[in-house]
């Protein structure tokens, strides 16, 4: 019998008042995939990340399934009790917390404050700049630093599926090299499942398994990284390369 | 066992070690949360017995008044300055405070004053729980539109109700003063004061080490970025409506103070304006410390008292003098924005780093 897939999206749509944001994606990932959402601007790849994590309602008829259970319209901090964590465009780092607080807050809705802090520690550890920095406001932090702290505070809640949403957005290509490299190898060693939008998809693809292209909201092409790389009209139409 | 106990004490000892060589401020510092909110609560409620036993009995009970209304406008910093929800309607928890307090004692007089306080602040929480439930959903305008209806409309339920909650001339009662055993030694408005900042103590010791964890950080997170907040798993929602909870209560205490410092609840003292003043003070004073309630409740007492002396002074009429030390509290408002757009606090707390930076 086959694993049924960590993340399934069935027929996924959503709108912003009178506008087709989502038109019926459907999408499937398998657990330690890491899966690219690509795409120009406005195509609807964060608000696919958005509608999966509970933070923009579903239409009627939508479907998102982790490890078979559905969870459509679940809220989103439900959502991350069912090991889905999202680490939103920018970061979203509370700047006027310290480092620490704002790592601990991925970890806010576990009860144990030892587990917390045993994770905490852990998290440090996987990124050694921000454990320098843990007393300093979140504010203080540099790009990178603050997408580091991002992605270490999601990584707190032990997520199954990680949601993140342009990574690399405002950030030197060395730093997006770093974290790119990171995500490998929390694949590696956790059998984390990735779901990266990236507006870069040239860097995207060389790191992903496979690929989704978004246009005006609807799947335009899907496939293995190497055969989106490979297709050339694909490639000069959507993904500006 | 011994060892791993030797190990776990180590580093507490040497934290206090290094806490004791950076002077008191360390060792301060190096105090867990709860006692050393405690010791400054301890220390105020020394220095409030100190200022009323050396003053009269009108200065005793201004320095009471800046105690209820500190406790009002902390409890609208924890809503408006800690999670972001904007209240235009926080006089009429203090309107069902005072109401709660007149009702108990005129009803139920045998019941103590503790008892009494404590039906005001449920009676403040339930009404919160209701407002903050049904405006969790709200923004910006929408909410502040939502409960500055109820500043509008709640106070005119003593109007509704005359012969339950006397009407426009509200509900008069009287309250034992201090006690025969100090009778002499403290006056009445002495020992008003002493109770009335007891409970505000007491009251922000509760807030001040609340808003120092876990709750506190859930609020902060959701004031930043809700969406940010919701996808670390914290509930926005419930905890919106356990922060409008918790200022309810403090604004219905609030209100139980002034009503058991005056003997008196009346529809007149929670008008709009009083639930305006106290957002304005908030801003005044600071938003996001505990500190900016403090200078927001001085200004609240302080600057009318000025405004009144001034249009006094200056021999205007009833009509504009009545009106003189609203004008003034705006006037001043508009100065310290202009001057400190993070209030009063704010301003102090640059001078502290840069002091400090020296």
């Amino acid at each position: 019998m086959t694993e049924p897939p960590i993340l399934r999206i069935e027929n996924l749509s959503t709108r912003y008042g009178a506008v087709r944001a989502l038109r019926s994606v459907n999408m499937t990932v398998r657990r330690g995939e890491i899966c690219a959402v690509l795409g120009a601007n406005g195509a609807g790849k964060t608000t696919l990340l958005r509608t999966v994590s509970g933070l923009q309602p579903p239409d009627p008829g939508s479907r998102v399934l982790v490890d078979g259970t559905d969870v459509t319209r679940l809220p989103a901090e439900a959502m991350v009790r069912h090991g889905v964590a999202h680490v939103p465009e920018g970061g979203g780092v509370i700047a006027e917390l310290t480092v620490e607080e704002n790592m601990r807050l991925g970890g806010l809705w576990r009860a144990g404050r030892r587990e917390r802090g045993a994770k905490a520690a852990e998290m440090f550890e996987l990124f050694p700049p921000l454990a320098e920095r843990r007393t300093r406001h979140a504010g203080t932090l540099s790009g990178g630093e603050r997408q580091m702290l991002a992605i270490g505070r999601a990584l707190m809640a032990r997520p199954r599926v990680l949601l993140l949403d342009e990574p690399s957005l405002g950030l030197a290509p060395l730093i997006t090299r770093r974290i790119m490299r990171l995500l490998q190898d929390l694949r590696a060693g956790t059998g984390l499942t990735v779901v990266l939008v990236e507006q870069n998809a040239a860097g995207a693809l060389s790191v992903t398994d496979h690929g989704l292209v978004l246009s005006q909201g609807a799947v335009v092409a899907s496939g293995s990284s190497g055969e989106l790389l490979a297709d050339d009209r694909m490639r000069h139409a959507y993904l500006g390369f | 066992m011994a060892s791993s106990l030797r190990r776990k004490q180590a580093p507490a000892a040497a934290t206090a070690r290094a806490s004791a060589r950076r002077g008191p401020a360390g060792l301060w510092n190096s105090l867990p949360v709860l006692p050393r909110h405690l010791l400054a609560a301890l220390a105020a409620l020394a220095l409030v017995a100190v200022l009323t036993s050396v003053t009269d009995g009108l200065t005793a009970l201004r320095v009471a008044n800046v105690g209820y209304y500190l406790l009002a406008v902390a409890g609208l910093q924890l809503l408006v300055g800690f999670s972001g929800q904007i209240s235009l309607g926080n006089g009429a928890f203090m309107f069902i405070g005072a109401y709660t307090t007149a009702l108990m004692v005129l009803y139920t007089p045998m019941a103590p004053l503790a008892v009494v306080m404590l039906a005001a602040v449920a009676a403040g929480c339930l009404a919160g729980m209701l407002v903050g439930a049904a405006t969790a959903r709200l923004h910006g305008p929408y909410l502040a539109g939502a409960t500055l209806a109820l500043a509008v409309g709640l106070p005119a339920v003593a109007l509704r109700f005359p012969d339950l909650l006397g009407g426009s001339n509200g509900l008069f009662f009287s309250l034992r003063g201090a006690p025969p055993a100090l009778s002499g030694l403290v006056s009445d408005s002495q020992w008003k004061a002493l109770v009335v900042w007891f409970v505000v103590l007491l009251a922000l010791v509760v807030l001040a080490t609340t808003s120092r964890g876990r709750l506190g950080r859930r609020m902060r997170a959701i004031r930043d970025d809700e969406a940010a907040a919701a996808t670390a798993g914290i509930p926005v929602g419930r905890t919106k409506v356990v922060a409008f909870v918790i200022s309810a209560g403090c604004g219905s205490l609030a209100g139980a103070c002034q009503a058991y410092l005056l003997g008196t609840a009346t529809p007149s003292s929670f008008t709009l304006a009083l639930s305006l003043s106290l957002l304005a003070a908030l801003v005044l004073g600071g938003l996001g410390s505990l500190w900016g309630a403090l200078w927001g409740a001085l200004a609240l007492v302080y600057l009318e008292l000025a405004g009144e002396e001034l249009a006094h002074a200056m021999g205007l009429g009833s009509n504009v003098a009545n009106n003189a030390p609203v004008v003034f509290f705006g006037v001043i408002l508009i100065v310290i924005v202009m001057a400190w757009p993070l209030g009063v606090q704010g301003a102090l707390s640059r001078l502290g780093r840069s002091l400090r930076g020296r």
